[in-house]
């Protein structure tokens, strides 16, 4: 279809969403599918569309490949949105970088077993030529395979050295290079030593496993979250005299013109040249109320506007808008909170310096009191033992099957610190708009139907929140809504249209002459009668309250911080029985109440949603944001919650908590076995097959004790 | 001993022939959505007869 106005054409044109015809295959996010119900509701409604030739969902990533060569991606969206479900255009080049462990654990994993094999007959008595030729054999298993599946450990360890740093992967690599590269001197020279082939194999096999569980955990839930943010690309439209042209809110500049239709969220900061309207304020400063505005009046990049076209002189754009000062501020609080170590680094810094310390002692030592390839054993014997093969498994089972466990229900786990840090907080703050409340209001008390019958007729031609939650309620009682005449949407005012020769009114107190009364509210009036009265208060999440409860019977403080009015919340703190609710909060107030607890020692928990509280969540110990929060919000979280509810919140720091006491189990148990272990290995009683059983069991134990519920 | 001349090859090959079966098995995306699959065994949608397009 060819757009009938000339301004449509460029829009069209224009718009970045449309890839060029012919692109095969689409790559679909969909964040709320969870189940095989919404496989196939999902697969259903792409395979039924015309055009789509085949579509697949993977659930463990949570998205769809289709094959459609003739449809964009916009039609596909737009059919699973009838079906009910959400989805964006994934980036087709996603390649994680984990996936090439699988193949190197594979290879370790072949080669491990074929050389114990081999080396279990050994073992058993193998001797002589059988026995050289059977170290042969694993040696030309042992070395290749070592090469292949050992390289990750390679080059990390590589790369710390050679920024003078010691981390975990220098002895690992030594280990398993010495190992390797002694066990083959002298399979190949033919002496009698000791094979470590099979040691050194089921080292890279058991810590690139533990690699991999540390990986996969957080990969899904990362690339959630970044799927997320693709939900909303920043455009703006931009008026070159009478054209319009959607543009990169990026590439803005001072003095743009920019029109924003009811529904549209600011890009850059601005003044309202022309229209009325009512902003939505609420990412900004936590307020429910919409305020009016019009022609003069500021308007912040994140408000959005409400019920009037309006157009907008840009007055800062890109890195100066209020909302970029604030992802600014998020960037700092962000790199102090990265310097977090966690508790794997904290024992790898005390290990790696002990386990090359006792090598080099161990190889000394024995070369006094033997010879260098004796000597070289026993180092080699030390190495192995003590290398954290428990240890490197330790940490990462736990977080595996702790995060994994929260992302079946809905919490992504985005930071690889996130558990730990949850796990030593003791106060959880909340922002009211959008976390406690779902931010859409609620008309209170009961109704004339036939009052809500025209209200509700006189609503439906507006997208004001109010006017909306209006319709809501009619439609939920089976109120029909009254055909209304001449609707018209007086931006700042309210709405109103022709009924029965009488002009009926919905909107504000002034406009239709009325005492304006406390909290949310609108008036209408059949232009008979004396004006009704429409009150209005927020909607608590369903289980918020339950929630805030199961906080406090578990310990923790609980708070409120809002921008809201200092009224509302408190209102909101007597309902949910939080007695620290403040109101009237700027971001900068948040942040320093939060600063201000911290320094006093409170370890603090702040969930939030709003780009008012980005800045308070980057700050706080530990954050959650709801999957509804704005992107810069979800960003800035440990942990984003995708459900409705709040029920996240306790959930996540009781798993916090068990986690972190599970990693600390491990972390002495893999130490307990190090204890028993390495003096037998300095005094070269050390054989491959100790090493191995050695090995074998405390891997399994720090495993088992990782899955224990 | 001599039957291990014939015994190494043959558990090499074995070994082997699991490895490249887990590779290809890899490569042909068997192992990337194990959540995916298990819902896919209790979907009944083509339970009474094939489904017609493979």
């Amino acid at each position: 279809m060819t757009a009938a106005c000339p301004s449509c054409a460029g829009v069209q044109q224009d718009a970045p969403t449309a890839p060029p015809e012919g692109v095969a295959d689409h790559l679909l996010y969909l964040p709320d599918i969870h189940c095989p119900a919404c496989l196939q509701s999902v697969e259903r409604a792409l395979t039924t569309l015309p055009g789509v030739l085949d579509a697949r969902v993977n659930l463990t990533r949570k998205t769809a490949r289709v094959h459609a060569p003739a449809l964009a991606d916009s039609a596909l969206i737009e059919a699973l949105a009838k079906a009910g479900h959400r989805a964006a255009s994934a980036d087709g080049a996603e390649r994680p970088d984990d996936e090439d462990l699988v193949p190197r654990i594979g290879v370790a994993g072949f080669a491990m077993m074929n050389v114990m094999l081999l080396s279990v007959a050994v073992w058993s008595g193998a001797a002589g030529a059988t026995e050289s030729l059977f170290h042969l054999i694993s040696a030309m298993i042992a070395v290749p395979a070592v090469i292949f599946s050992g390289r990750p450990f390679f080059v990390s360890a590589f790369r710390a050295l050679s920024s003078g740093r010691l981390s975990m992967d220098v002895p690992i690599a030594l280990a398993i290079l010495l190992a390797t590269g002694a066990s083959a001197a002298a399979a190949v020279l033919g002496t009698d030593q000791h094979g470590w082939f099979d040691a050194a194999l089921a080292l890279t096999f058991f810590l690139l496993v533990g690699r991999y569980l540390d990986q996969t955990a957080r990969r899904a839930a990362r690339s959630a979250a970044t799927h997320l943010a693709a939900l909303e690309v920043e455009q703006a439209v931009r008026l070159n005299g009478q054209d319009e042209e959607i543009v990169k809110a990026s590439d803005l500049v001072i003095g743009d013109l920019i029109l924003l239709r009811p529904g549209d969220r600011a890009p850059a900061d601005g003044q309202i040249v022309e229209g009325l309207t009512d902003l939505d304020r609420s990412a900004l400063t936590g307020e429910t109320t919409p305020a009016s505005a019009a022609p003069g009046d500021a308007v912040s990049a994140g408000e959005v506007t409400l019920s009037g076209q309006i157009t907008l002189k840009v007055t800062a754009a890109g890195a100066d808008t209020s909302l970029a000062r604030i992802a600014a501020a998020i960037d700092l609080a962000e790199n102090q909170r990265t310097r977090y170590a966690s508790l794997a680094d904290r024992a790898a810094r005390a290990y790696a310096p002990v386990v090359h310390v006792l090598s080099a002692a161990a190889f000394l030592g024995w070369w006094a009191i033997a010879d260098a390839v004796r000597a070289l054993d026993v180092a080699i014997a030390v190495l192995v033992i003590t290398c954290p093969c428990a240890l490197g498994l330790a940490v990462p089972a736990v977080s595996a099957i702790s995060t994994g466990r929260l992302f079946k229900n809905g919490l992504l786990v985005k930071s690889n610190t996130a558990l730990e840090r949850l796990a030593d907080i003791d106060t959880v703050v909340f922002d009211k708009t959008g976390t406690l409340t779902t931010g859409e209001p609620r008309l209170e008390g009961t109704f004339d139907p036939d009052a809500l019958a025209l209200a509700a007729g006189l609503a439906r031609g507006s997208r004001h929140p109010l006017s909306r939650a209006i319709v809501k309620t009619a439609e939920e009682n089976g109120i029909a809504p009254i055909t209304v005449e001449h609707l018209t949407e007086r931006p700042g005012q309210g709405v109103e249209g022709r009924l029965g020769g009488q002009t009926v009114k919905l909107g504000k107190a002034d406009w239709l002459g009325c005492e304006p009364g406390a909290g949310a509210e609108v008036w209408l009036s059949d232009g008979r009668s004396a004006p009704l009265r429409f009150g209005f208060q927020e909607t608590l999440k369903a289980d918020a309250e339950a929630t805030v409860q199961t906080l406090r019977t578990a310990g923790y403080d609980v708070a409120m911080l809002s921008g809201d009015t200092p009224g509302a919340a408190a209102r909101m703190g007597r309902t949910l029985g939080i007695e620290v609710a403040l109101g009237g909060l700027t971001p900068a107030d948040k942040l320093d109440w939060i600063e201000a607890k911290t320094s006093q020692g409170a370890r603090i928990l702040m969930v939030g949603d709003g780009l008012n509280d980005t800045a308070a969540l980057a700050a706080a110990h530990a954050s959650m944001a709801p999957g509804t929060a704005l992107d810069a919000s979800r960003n800035a979280a440990d942990v984003v919650i995708l459900g409705q509810g709040l029920s996240g919140v306790p959930e996540t720091l009781a798993n916090a908590r068990l986690a972190t006491r599970r990693m600390r189990q491990n972390i002495w148990l893999a130490g307990l076995y190090n204890v028993v272990s390495v003096p037998v290995a300095l005094l070269g009683f050390a054989t491959p097959l100790l090493a191995a059983i050695a090995m074998s069991t405390s891997s399994l134990t720090v495993t088992a004790n990782a899955f224990r519920k | 001993m001599s039957v291990l001349v014939v015994l190494i090859p043959v558990s090499l090959t074995l070994g082997l022939g699991g490895l490249v079966a887990f590779w290809l098995l890899l490569k042909n995306g068997q192992f990337s959505d194990p959540e995916g699959d298990a819902s896919r065994g209790i979907d009944d949608a083509w339970d009474d007869r094939p489904r017609p397009d493979r």
